[in-house]
């Protein structure tokens, strides 16, 4: 892998930047491998990248029906903190917080992670007491937050409507100082890259269409373009495609796909430098290193895998974004979009076995997966490579919806992020 | 954006005047007592979510408030039918 540096900027300069090598090779398939990852988005090239370098595991494929982080990866708007409740998810997204810290040392590549900060507001008494709740056990978990009050809000934010006059008077806010955004495309291609880089075959525009099972174990998979591929072990990492996928090896998984929502405006000067969230009122925005503000909305309701949502959806945020922010109301947006997320009743992961034996699933990360990144590859591939749960793996097994042991992170993963 | 016939109203409104409610025909267990964990927890949470046709709920909850079933396309979003609870689909995937 031809290593990146201010040096290697200046010496391809002088050669007109024509001769930067590939960033990955575009292998043809071999007829086995020892692990076969379906989904070539985030999740899955990170699963790849630490099943080489953590496990040795080199002989193995991603196999991506599309481009590579052409899924939710490219479509979400790259929020990243780990403030959740309870302590299986606390720990799981801390996890990830702490690789995303070294991730471009470790990637040799620029994922641009900017750590400004994320207020979630809130809005109500009740919102008051949750975010206490939440901050207290973000902090006994060793996860950095503070309990704003209105005042302090507003010295984070001064341009944010925080009078008392409107419809949802903000009434303070958690603030994660170590929380904030990522470069999307920058995570899948870092992760592309060093998995490439240790020999990992990157198989894109096919699609995988069945599976291959013979007494109860997987032992390969069907493909649209290279026909059979063996392999030991299968994990797949498709978002929103998990069920379609869980269909073709004969199980069913407690998850819904939804259309989710973004949108983004004109480029403009320098206005917001942090992440503002609101449960409540239901909207969030951030601005984009180029400057244009990132909108996110809720799920659409219905189930749908058309990557599009509905317009009363956006007007709903829309709406609420001008609330706290009347600056941005002749603000004109550029581009509106749709991914489809998959969603879990208790608002977490889905990292497990499953009743086809050497078949793994990473799946259910909904709306709020992209924080998750580095970490969740980082246990899949653990789990892929032992054939068992990585400890922070373990209680997102598919089966807790079998024995009751939900991990309710509704109040942390509220609105859409 | 959808355009729903309400079968209790005998009208087509604006789609912000429903809501959907997941997936239609899960019978509950007859005796909740003597289902396994395994088949409680799949009459709670395990789901369909066929990409192409499916069979789903929806209330008109800024109408009549009645619930009513859809058979819709997950892709193209195209509504198919729309029929009454306690009837069947005529609609159906191939296969089903
Ligand atoms: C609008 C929007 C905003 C979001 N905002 C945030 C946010 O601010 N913060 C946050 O943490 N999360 C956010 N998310 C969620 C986040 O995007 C996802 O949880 C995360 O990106 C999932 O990554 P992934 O690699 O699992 O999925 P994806 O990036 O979707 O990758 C799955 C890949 O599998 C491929 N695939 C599917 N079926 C097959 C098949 N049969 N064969 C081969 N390949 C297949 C797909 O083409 C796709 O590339 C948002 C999502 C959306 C849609
Ligand atoms: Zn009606």
């Amino acid at each position: 892998m031809q290593h990146y540096s201010g040096f290697g900027l200046l010496k391809h300069a002088l050669s007109y930047h024509e001769n930067w090598q590939r960033v990955w090779r575009n292998p043809t398939p071999k007829k086995k491998y020892d692990v076969i990852i379906v989904g070539g988005g985030g999740h899955g090239l990170a699963t790849a990248y630490y099943l080489a370098k953590e496990h040795g595991i080199t002989n193995v494929a991603v196999i991506e029906k599309g481009y590579l982080g052409g899924g939710n990866t490219a479509r979400n708007t790259t929020i990243v903190r780990s403030n959740y409740l309870w302590d299986e998810a606390a720990h799981l997204y801390e996890h990830a917080m702490k690789l995303w810290e070294g991730l471009s040392q470790d990637l040799n590549y620029n994922v641009m992670f900017s750590q400004r900060g994320v207020l979630n507001l809130g809005h109500t008494l009740q919102d008051m007491r949750d975010i206490q709740r939440r901050v207290n056990a973000n902090r006994l978990n060793g996860i950095d937050g503070e309990v704003l009050d209105t005042k302090g809000v507003q010295e984070i934010v001064p341009m944010m409507d925080c009078s008392a006059n409107t419809r949802y008077p903000v009434l303070g806010a958690s603030w994660q100082p170590r929380a904030g955004v990522a470069r999307h495309d920058a995570v899948a291609w870092g992760f592309a890259r060093a998995a490439d880089s240790y020999g990992v075959d990157l198989i894109q525009q096919t699609e995988v269409v069945d599976m291959i099972i013979e007494d109860g174990a997987i032992v390969g998979v069907k493909t649209n373009r290279h026909g059979d591929i063996k392999a030991d072990r299968v994990g797949c990492v498709v978002a929103g495609n998990s069920g379609v996928l869980a269909n073709m090896a004969g199980f069913e998984l407690p998850l819904e796909s939804h259309p989710l929502q973004a949108l983004v405006s004109e480029p403009i000067k320098p206005i917001l430098d942090t992440v503002v969230m609101s449960n409540h009122v239901h909207g969030y925005v951030s601005q984009s290193d180029k400057g244009d503000l990132v909108i996110g909305a809720g799920i659409d309701g219905y189930n749908g895998y058309g990557q599009r949502g509905s317009y009363p959806t956006i007007e709903h945020t829309v709406a609420a974004i001008i609330e706290l922010f009347p600056i941005f109301s002749r603000v004109r947006m550029n581009r509106q979009w749709g991914g489809i997320v998959d969603t879990c009743p208790d608002a977490c992961p889905i990292i497990s076995a499953t009743p086809v034996e050497n078949l793994f699933f990473n799946c259910g990360w909904g709306t709020g997966g992209f924080k998750a990144t580095p970490g969740s590859g980082n246990v899949f591939a653990a789990t892929l490579a032992k054939g068992e749960a990585h400890p922070l793996a373990k209680p997102f097994s598919m089966f807790r919806f079998y024995d009751g042991s939900l991990i309710d992170e509704h109040g942390a993963a509220g609105v859409a992020h | 954006m959808f355009y729903i016939y309400c079968p209790h109203c005998g009208e087509h409104r604006e789609e912000e005047e429903f809501h959907a409610k997941g997936q239609a025909h899960i019978a509950r267990p007859a005796d909740p007592d003597s289902c396994s964990d395994k088949e409680w927890g799949e009459y709670l949470y395990f789901r369909k979510n066929p990409r192409g046709l499916h069979h789903e709920m929806w209330v008109h909850a800024a109408g009549c408030r009645k619930f009513f079933n859809v058979t819709r396309d997950t892709v193209s979003y195209e509504i198919k039918e729309v029929y009454k609870i306690g009837e069947r689909p005529s609609v159906v995937a191939a296969g089903n």
